[in-house]
């Protein structure tokens, strides 16, 4: 199953290279990964897509807790949460074609910001499955490039990530975790989590 | 201060005694200042890789930081394979690289490496510093994280100009760090559930590991084996977590575990495990692995929980800290602990009297399993024996048996041939008035051999016992097991004449080829208590480790030496 995982960690120089190590080291997934400081400059967030098997995902926390860079994450799919990614795609625009792309443009509530006698580029935002469908219902032969930023993502509701708060109830898909073992780092004793 | 002094200092305020090193272009600032002071002892080796298995060794006996100190670009890349043996075994020790100056780092610069990108994979963590005011900060970081939670390796790669700089010089008391925050109590709930399953366990059994050893918790888990009365078994890196000599003790598991050892795994109801991480040496074919168990598992580490194996019953915290809450539990409950007239102990004892340690002690070719009996018995059973990796260590393992924590000191998880010789130089550093002997094979010897120079001159006493198969014996077992007896490159072929090696180096030399003349050599290199003594064993070429579980086996099926009784690997649940 797909996971989102929301990530704090320090605003080091290496930080990220050791979060993609750790992925490729262990033949772990990742389908997008974004990065950028938070309103704290010492704080970096990254925001990184993944699929496994509950025990894999499992794993994946527990190996990212590990690294020291790492302050806290959540797995976003405990809870409801929001998804979003920005695409850019250049599309050959001519003739007839300009009024189609118009209007499926139209219809996926996405923006044409540059035109000229033979392109637009389109702006889309949503989840990605939405942007996976606009592509799909492009023809196929009229996209020159695509560009897309990765998920970003945050829940829904009260539940919120970041330092000074403790980290969320657990998300428990095995025995380990139901646990509360993983909840082994974190602003909070976690003897008093469970 | 200046930062090559701000370096020394800070270790003298860490407490620590030795540095093992070899100094370098980038690393002459500090090498300046070890010269003007002699409370940190610098010990001076002949490959940084020998510093790296010196360091650990000594950490690995005394369970305080190893530290090392090498240059940039090949002093630091030659470390590589001693940071991941340490860390493989989980060993606290803090490695200082040279780095170039910080403009030029990114310029292929001379003797240039990406020392942090190279370790990364096999680090607990690493840090670039980059500049002064962050150096005295750093390594207390790099010593708390090296040593706290589950220890492993740091590395700390600092520019030449780092050192060169100054600033006021502050060594913080302790750190706090908002990213790191080790558990130690476990669970008080999860404590309970394991509890609950001990009474309630007909055939109990408990697996532990490295974890009592890096814990210091060997004698809270003496005490829980006699408080339960369980049957205990040790995985080659928790060997002397508990005393080999105790009834309960059951010997090693594993692939070339004892067989009452993995036959009572494979029937157990109830496992605990404690500090050990379920290793594919340990667990065999995983479908097969303690069929009818439930499992507790207490770890420092989570991600050890539930990784290979899903458990029943996870507890995260400090070995010693649960235990002593699990045995303070039992007493208040006054557990009544498993008499060995029981049916499980009863069963047990069957599986032990198939005596699968046994081997011909009737030639004179000398056995490799006799000289281990020997060693033991000539030394009391208080050496500290470290090993290489092949058959030779095995044989140590299975016939040394091991009373106390960190007599037993040898490379489990990376398999690193090369380790036993420096790593002897330092667990003798750190006991300098104890036996320490390395057991090592005639292909492992020689990848450090250059660190015979090392213990000459700090005068380190080690005794040397080269199991000489000519072969690489556990090459070669496999070759004759699994491809048909094709030794494809596993004989050793111009071997070097032992003994005139040890006395090129300036030791002494012995060689043995008869069994009858094993004791008095053993004897008469113990007598000699200054010199490093190297003892050429002529073993018996083709002998093999057993028992052995085939890759894809189960506990339940192992192979024994020829000679004795196949037992039928029988995969019903006992009664
Ligand atoms: C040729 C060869 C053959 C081998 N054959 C065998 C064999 O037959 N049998 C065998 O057992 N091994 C064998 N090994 C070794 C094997 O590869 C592993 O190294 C070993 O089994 C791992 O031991 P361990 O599970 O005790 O883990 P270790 O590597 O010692 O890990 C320690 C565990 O304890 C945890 N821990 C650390 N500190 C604490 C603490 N304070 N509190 C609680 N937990 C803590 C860690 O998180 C980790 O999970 C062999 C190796 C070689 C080279
Ligand atoms: C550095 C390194 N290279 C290769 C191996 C693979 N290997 C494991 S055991 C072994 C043979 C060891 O021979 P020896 O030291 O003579 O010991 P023996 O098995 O004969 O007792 C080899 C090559 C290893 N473990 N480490
Ligand atoms: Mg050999």
């Amino acid at each position: 199953m797909r996971h989102i995982l929301s990530i704090l960690l320090e605003n080091h120089a290496g930080a990220l290279s050791r979060v993609a190590g750790l992925f490729s080291a262990r033949a772990f997934n990742i389908e997008s990964l974004t990065v950028a400081p938070t309103e704290d400059p010492t704080v970096s967030r990254m925001t990184l897509v993944t699929s496994g098997s509950d025990e894999i995902v499992e794993q994946i926390v527990k190996q990212l807790n590990k690294l020291i860079d790492v302050i806290k994450l959540i797995d976003l799919n405990d809870g409801p949460h929001i998804e979003r990614e920005l695409m850019l795609v250049k599309v050959l625009a001519r003739d007839g074609g300009r009024e189609e792309i118009k209007r499926l443009v139209d219809i996926f509530r996405g923006r044409i910001i540059d035109v000229t006698d033979t392109t637009y580029v389109v702006e889309l935002t949503g989840a990605s499955h939405k942007l996976d469908a606009f592509i799909e219902a492009v023809n196929g032969e009229l996209i020159m490039e695509v560009v897309r930023t990765g998920v970003s993502g945050i829940a829904r509701g009260t539940r919120a990530l970041n330092v000074g708060t403790p980290t969320a109830a657990p998300r428990s898909p095995t025995k380990a975790a139901k646990s509360g073992d993983r909840a082994a780092r974190g602003t909070v004793n976690p003897a008093h989590l469970l | 201060m200046r930062g090559a002094e701000i370096f020394v200092q800070a270790l003298k305020d860490e407490g620590v005694e030795y540095i093992f090193g070899y100094p370098g272009g980038a690393v002459l600032h500090i090498y300046d200042e070890l010269f003007k002071q002699d409370a940190v002892k610098h010990i001076l080796v002949r490959h940084e890789q020998g510093a790296t298995h010196a360091a650990d060794g000594y950490s690995r006996a005394t369970g305080k930081p190893g530290v090392v100190l090498v240059t940039s670009g090949p002093g630091a890349t030659n470390c590589v394979t001693g940071i991941a043996t340490a860390y493989m075994d989980s060993i606290p020790m803090v490695v200082f690289t040279g780095q170039v100056p910080t403009h030029l780092i990114g310029n292929d610069a001379f003797q240039e490496v990406d020392a942090i990108g190279i370790t990364r994979p096999c680090v607990k963590h690493n840090f670039l510093v980059e500049k002064v005011e962050d150096l005295a900060p750093t390594i207390k970081k790099a010593f708390y994280i090296a040593a706290s939670g589950r220890p492993g390796p740091v590395v700390v790669d600092i520019p030449k100009d780092v050192t060169a700089d100054s600033c006021d010089y502050y060594y913080p008391k302790s750190i706090e760090m908002r990213s790191y925050k080790p558990t130690g109590r476990g669970h008080p709930g999860q404590i309970r559930k394991a509890i609950q399953l001990i009474f309630e366990a007909k055939k109990p059994m408990v697996y532990t590991g490295g974890g009592i050893v890096l814990d210091d918790a060997a004698e809270e888990l003496t005490e829980f084996g006699h408080l339960t009365g369980f049957p205990i078994t040790n995985t080659l890196m928790g060997l002397g977590g508990y005393p080999a000599t105790d009834p309960q003790f059951v010997g090693m598991l594993g692939m070339h575990g004892t067989y009452e050892a993995n036959m009572a795994m494979h029937h157990c109801d109830v496992l605990i495990a404690i500090g050990a991480r379920f290793d594919d040496r340990v667990t065999g074919n995983l479908e097969k692995f303690c069929p009818y168990a439930k499992i507790v598992h207490v770890d420092v580490d989570p991600s050890s929980i539930s990784k290979n194996v899903p458990v029943d019953v996870p507890i995260v915290g400090s070995a010693r800290e649960v235990l002593r809450e699990m045995n303070q539990l039992l007493r208040e409950a006054e557990f009544k602990a498993l008499d060995k007239s029981r049916p499980w102990w009863r069963q047990i004892t069957e599986w032990s009297a198939l005596d699968c340690l046994r081997y011909d002690r009737t030639t004179d070719v000398i056995k490799p399993q006799y000289v281990i009996e020997e060693l033991y018995a000539v030394t009391g059973g208080d050496a500290y024996i470290t090993s290489d990796v092949g058959q030779h260590q095995m044989w140590a393992a299975q016939y040394y048996k091991f009373d106390k924590p960190r007599r037993w000191i040898n490379s489990g998880g990376l398999g690193t041939m090369g380790f036993g010789l420096p790593a002897a130089l330092g667990v003798q550093l750190g006991f300098p008035d104890s036996i320490v002997c390395c057991v090592t094979g005639e292909a492992s010897l020689v990848m450090c051999i250059q660190e015979l120079s090392t213990a000459l001159q700090y005068n380190l006493p080690v005794k040397i016992i080269n199991l000489n198969n000519r072969y690489m014996g556990m090459v070669r077992q496999w070759q004759e097991f699994f491809y048909d007896r094709r030794y494809s490159h596993s004989y050793m072929d111009a071997l070097p004449d032992f003994v005139k090696l040890a006395e090129a180096f300036g030791h002494v030399g012995l060689r043995i080829e008869h069994a009858r003349d094993v004791r008095t050599a053993l004897k008469e290199a113990m007598g000699m208590k200054d010199r490093l003594v190297m003892m050429d064993f002529l073993t018996d070429q083709t002998e093999n480790v057993y028992p052995m579980i085939a890759s894809g086996k189960g506990h339940h099926e192992m192979h024994l030496a020829p000679g004795n009784p196949q037992p039928q690997p029988s995969d019903r649940e006992l009664a």
